[in-house]
């Protein structure tokens, strides 16, 4: 056995949760491609940064794999067509995000042909491109972090020059309950990812893999491990972690596999480790050996549905038709949650299309949290006992609660990484996490508003500031208008004037001297 | 379209805090068992009194409050109150004891404070001191238990004594606690061995009959560990402190001070580490405070038990570390991840 497989000391952190696992539902059936649908819509922004700008006019015919929309900066992503058919519009459309608000979208209508674009790369050992070469084909490949938070994959596979990347950990924990769409990759496409880790630890120049998966995930470990032992080498390694909700959490899972805690405010490549989930590890592959843009992806279909199972669907697939093609009975739902139950969130609408981050759609036909009464506050802290970061939640509520936004930061309200353990086992149901949100939000808004201020009152200072100079100006100009006068010689002419002057104000004197002291004369 | 569902999280564990509340009760059984056991069915009255009472006072409250009356009983809180002063009562006492402490607890010291979550000190605790120290007679009137008296008082006659106040067989039996012994006759310059060696009032751990009530609390308070309901640090740390000081000045000189396992297993030491100090609404709720305050009262009960006017401490060091709770928290705050360190 390589050294790198060999034992290794795991770490822990603070508190966490053993939840309800639910995940044999949905491993039951074997994957399956989703019927592309008749249209797809395919928001510019599906990813952390700066929407995409549409490259394509209502009417183009698009093919498969075709780019759509481009990255505006670095910070951003381009979007592909998941399937070849004619754009129809480009408008605003209702996205998948907790809002319910809308965003631009493309919607392209499917010619049924699915045709690949012709200029596909050929096959290439990635071990003759340049790491350079290799995160740029990455960042035109529109590869995000499928893991959840979707940021642009390249960024975190640039090593920062003054740093030298130790453990680049693949994450597999996929911690979140009913979600198996990361152990169904890992099942069916093992191969993909050990290739994907190649091709990331060249561009990294990382020194070793880390393979992370929950122990409740044993066919996954042992698909991985065979995987390994194929095509991967002494610096690979699979590393079964105790499941421990949020295990899957980045920074929770580097303190599991390395011990070290990312600083607050800090990268994980501070600390010289880098994360990447498993998805994007396949779709990395994909997009380099087979020139595939990220156009598909694997998703979760569970919950109160006849057959819970994970389907691979294009991007754009409206979710509608995602839960027609399961068979879901959506008129006896009380919800239909995208992403897991402790961080999900709740569909207002149906029309929303899958996009790069969408890793789960719960169904549930009971409310899932009717509307509690709930308690005061006992201050039991069985919320300070399970929060991965230490902080002490019901300090949080307590100042949230009282919108003391002040006290509450020094709290550290913003590590709160909204992971819903302190909600899930509040004994007073109080739904804390919201409160943690609304107080964030408050304080966001105030940070504007004082921004504003700010820029009102140096506005403000600065008029001020140029009024008092002006006026100073203007003072100097006419000290020197007043001195150049002096200084020019009186003519004769200016003087008879004045003595016209001053003979005329003697006489009005003499005049008003009489008549203070003869006031009866006026007035009888 | 299925309305839109709360935020995240959408699960819920279940729990509640009348859950909570009821199993902490449960886990108070068989120390009440054994009590009523050793002690008569005065206790009973006692509980059933304290209990009626407060729920009463609650409600009175609650209503005036304009509260949801039956939401907010479905916490338990007033019962488990009454339960705990009831218990910290002496076993005859008039029914207006148990009544008046019950009042007290939930209308002021809950109450007044803002009610269920909002009061800075143990109500239980609150009600009991406000008896102790305004009828210290009856308070300190503490029947024997039965087995030193070799007979039982009928429900008929404790009914005669509680509510008639008919006392003779009351006087009859009752006797000062072993703690209570202990303190009086060591000012006699007695030494420990030759008061407790002598007096069947003291038992192989601490006084006879109260070991076992003792032995009852601590195994109730390890099904509420094994269930989770409640923290090992406060428990824990009390118990620690206690046996620590014990410890400490029974080895410096053994004839003036009782040792370790004299002090954990009489009065109210485990009905106090695992069910009074526990109260969350009044603790600490940090891990290091927590251990900070549970030892804390552990030395208090000592020193008060040792040098103090009153023969058992648990009551005055609880409400002394509640006052003192908050600053604990303050200074005792976790180190949140990825603050503070290597940095």
């Amino acid at each position: 056995m390589s050294p790198a497989t060999a034992f290794r000391k795991l770490f822990r952190f603070h508190g966490g949760l053993h939840l309800p696992e639910y995940k044999d539902l949905s491993t039951a059936v074997s994957v399956e491609a989703a019927p592309v649908p008749k249209r797809l819509i395919v928001p510019t922004q599906q990813h952390i940064g700066v929407a995409a700008k549409p490259m394509v006019a209502v009417g183009d015919y698009v093919f498969k794999g075709q780019k759509i929309a481009r990255a505006p900066n670095l910070i951003s992503a381009p979007v592909h067509a998941p399937s070849s058919g004619t754009v129809v519009e480009i408008g605003e459309h209702p996205v998948p995000h907790p809002s319910g608000l809308n965003a631009q979208c493309i919607i392209i209508e499917t010619d049924g042909k699915d045709v690949w674009i012709e200029q596909r790369r050929q096959t290439r050992d990635c071990r003759d491109i340049p790491p350079d070469e290799l995160r740029e084909l990455i960042r035109i490949s529109g590869i995000v972090g499928l893991g959840g938070a979707g940021f642009p994959s390249y960024i975190k596979l640039s090593p920062a020059s003054s740093r030298v990347v130790e453990t680049l950990i693949l994450n597999g924990a996929e911690c979140e309950p009913y979600i198996t769409c990361d152990d169904m990759l890992m099942r069916t496409r093992p191969e993909e990812i050990v290739q994907g880790i190649h091709i990331m630890l060249h561009a990294l120049h990382a020194r070793e893999c880390v393979i992370a998966i929950e122990d409740n995930k044993p066919e996954a470990i042992d698909a991985m491990r065979a995987a390994v032992k194929e095509y991967g080498n002494e610096h690979i390694s699979v590393l079964a972690i105790p499941t421990l909700y949020p295990g899957g959490g980045e920074k929770q899972l580097i303190k599991v596999v390395t011990g070290k805690e990312v600083p607050y405010n800090k990268l994980p490549l501070d600390v010289r480790v880098v994360c990447h989930n498993v998805a994007t590890a396949a779709a990395v592959y994909r997009a380099i050996s087979r020139g595939e843009p990220l156009i598909s992806r694997y998703i979760t279909i569970t919950g109160d549905v006849g057959q819970p199972r994970n389907l691979e669907v294009r991007i754009g697939t409206p979710i509608r038709e995602l839960l027609e093609y399961c068979a879901v009975p959506v008129h006896d739902l009380s919800a239909i949650i995208m992403g897991g139950p402790m961080m999900g969130f709740s569909l207002s609408n149906l029309d929303v299309p899958a996009i790069k981050t969408t890793n789960c759609l719960l169904a549930l036909r009971t409310a899932p949290r009717p509307q509690p009464q709930t308690y005061p506050c006992i201050r039991c802290s069985a919320c300070a006992d399970v929060c991965p970061i230490n902080l002490l939640p019901q300090q949080l509520y307590w100042y949230a609660h009282s919108r003391n936004f002040d006290k509450i930061q020094d709290f550290s309200l913003f590590d709160c990484i909204e992971c819903g353990c302190c909600d899930y086992v509040c004994p007073s149901q109080i739904p804390l996490v919201q409160y943690f949100r609304f107080a964030k939000t408050e304080i966001w808004a105030q940070d504007e508003e004082k921004k504003k201020a700010e820029i009102a009152r140096q506005r403000h200072e600065f008029r001020l500031q140029r009024q008092e100079r002006e006026k100073a100006e203007r003072a100097e100009r006419h000290k020197q208008k007043a001195a150049a006068l002096q200084d020019e010689q009186p003519t004769a002419e200016d003087t008879a004037r004045k003595a016209a002057i001053q003979a005329a104000l003697e006489r009005a004197k003499a005049k008003q001297a009489t008549a203070e002291s003869t006031p009866d004369a006026d007035n009888p | 379209m299925p309305p839109i569902a709360p935020s995240s999280p959408h699960f819920h564990s279940g729990k509640s805090v009348g859950a909570t509340m009821r199993t902490v009760l449960y886990a108070l059984a068989p120390g009440i068992a054994i009590y009523i056991a050793l002690f008569g069915w005065g206790v009973l009255f006692n509980i059933a009194i304290a209990g009626g009472v407060a729920l009463l006072c609650e409600i009175a409250v609650l209503k005036m409050r304009d509260k949801n009356v039956a939401h907010a009983l479905a916490d338990y809180s007033a019962l488990l109150t009454a339960v705990l002063l009831a218990l910290s009562l002496p076993p005859l006492a008039p029914w207006w004891l148990p009544a008046l402490g019950a009042m007290f607890a939930i209308i002021i010291a809950k109450h007044l404070y803002g009610g269920l979550g909002y009061n800075p000190f143990n109500p239980a605790m609150i009600g009991y001191v406000v008896l102790l120290i305004s009828f210290p007679k009856q308070m300190i009137a503490w029947p024997a238990p039965e087995a030193l008296w070799q007979q039982s008082l009928s429900f008929g006659e404790i009914w005669q004594v509680v509510f008639a106040s008919h006392l003779p067989a009351a006087d009859a039996i009752t006797m000062a606690t072993p703690l209570d012994t202990l303190k009086t006759q060591l000012r006699l310059d007695k030494t420990v061995a030759g008061i407790t060696g002598a007096n069947p009032l003291f038992g192989a751990l601490g006084g006879t009959g109260w070991e076992w009530v003792n032995l009852a609390f601590l195994l109730g308070g390890g099904w509420m560990l094994y269930r989770r309901i409640i923290n090992w640090h406060i428990p824990v740390a009390m118990l620690a402190g206690l046996a620590l000081m014990a410890g400490i000045f029974h080895l410096i000189d053994p004839e003036r001070f009782a040792g370790p396992l004299f002090h954990l297993f009489s009065g109210a030491a485990m009905l106090g580490a695992f069910f009074i100090a526990t109260d969350p609404i009044t603790a600490s709720t940090t891990d290091k405070g927590r251990l900070v305050y549970g030892c804390g009262i552990g030395i208090l009960v000592y020193i008060i038990r040792t040098w103090g006017g009153y023969p058992d401490g648990v009551a005055f060091a609880v409400l002394l570390m509640n006052l003192a709770a908050p600053t604990i928290d303050y200074y005792t705050q976790p180190r949140v991840f990825g603050h503070g360190r290597d940095q």
